[in-house]
């Protein structure tokens, strides 16, 4: 079944801020196998120089996301998450994330493609602080398998 | 900043040499939790089965921060990440017994850019396929 390209170009900010905590980064580099006391160690963070502990560069793309409502979440984009794997992800960062930070996610699914029988979904986001200095972006490409419309 | 390796330090070609990391079924359950990921298609033989995948797979997230950790170890400092891209070429299979899926990581200085900005170019196997393509990471070191 293919997807609801009506989600073209829709743009979805998150209602609550996210709450970047100290736990959750400790047990997402647990969870990567990454020891780096700046991860996991407060006093070590803030003699490397940062306000507090400092957020692996994948943790922005995959646990933000991944606690908000996102376009793909959708029931009406019609999007099968056990069909999909994921094709590419980018991402640029001012600076890195920190335990403390409140960040704002806002996101725009780009693209909805027929490549063969698949069909290739890309979203990108943008990710701010409530006080609105702007942090990273970021791009995710998704493929959903088999779910392109035959060919006439 | 904690940088280990200092902007002066670093040649095109300097190399970043092969580290394995091991990905075990546990693993990618643990990461489910820390991520939110439960897409079942990474801890369940039936979902992987149903959709047409050779197994178990790893979150394309998780081989993209286990190549992260090649870049943040050498450099000593996380932060010096400014941007980071790949593409997952190849599934990582992950079975359910106590060996996992060997991860292989090595990268090499491919450019250094003005601002002390370099380029690494990772190469990322697994049973001897790249699971990952195109992946570079730029950093921003001392």
């Amino acid at each position: 079944m293919p997807l609801n390209q009506d989600f073209v170009g829709r743009r979805f900010v998150a209602e609550v801020p996210f709450q970047v905590g100290r736990e959750h980064i400790r047990r997402f580099a647990q969870a990567i196998g990454d020891d780096n006391p700046l991860y996991h160690d407060v006093e070590a963070a803030k003699a490397a120089g940062y306000p507090d502990l400092v957020a692996p560069p994948t943790f922005l793309v995959n646990a933000i996301p991944g606690a908000l409502g996102l376009p793909t979440d959708d029931p009406a984009l019609g999007l099968d998450y056990t069909l999909v794997v994921h094709g590419e992800q980018r991402f640029s960062q001012r600076r890195p994330v920190f335990a403390g930070d409140e960040l704002v996610t806002a996101s725009t699914l780009t693209s909805i493609r027929s490549v063969g029988r698949n069909e290739v979904l890309v979203t990108t986001y943008q990710y701010e602080t409530t006080a609105g200095e702007q942090v990273a972006t970021g791009t995710c490409t998704l493929v959903s398998r088999g779910t392109a419309a035959p060919r006439e | 900043m904690t940088a280990t390796i200092a902007y002066d330090d670093v040649e095109v070609g300097t190399e970043l040499p092969e580290r394995l990391f091991p990905l075990r079924r546990s693993d990618l359950v643990r990461y489910a939790g820390a991520s939110g990921d439960f897409n079942p298609i990474h801890w369940s033989d039936r979902a992987a089965a149903e959709s047409g995948l050779p197994g178990v797979i790893a979150h394309g997230m998780l081989t993209m921060a286990t190549a992260a950790r090649l870049v943040t170890d050498w450099a000593g400092d996380p932060g010096a990440i400014v941007e980071f891209g790949v593409k997952f070429s190849s599934p990582v299979v992950v079975p359910d017994d106590d060996e996992g899926a060997l991860v292989s990581v090595r990268g090499v200085v491919e450019k250094k850019l003005d601002g002390n900005h370099v380029v690494v170019n990772l190469t990322t196997r697994c049973r001897g396929e790249k699971v990952l393509m195109a992946s570079r990471a730029t950093l921003r070191l001392p």
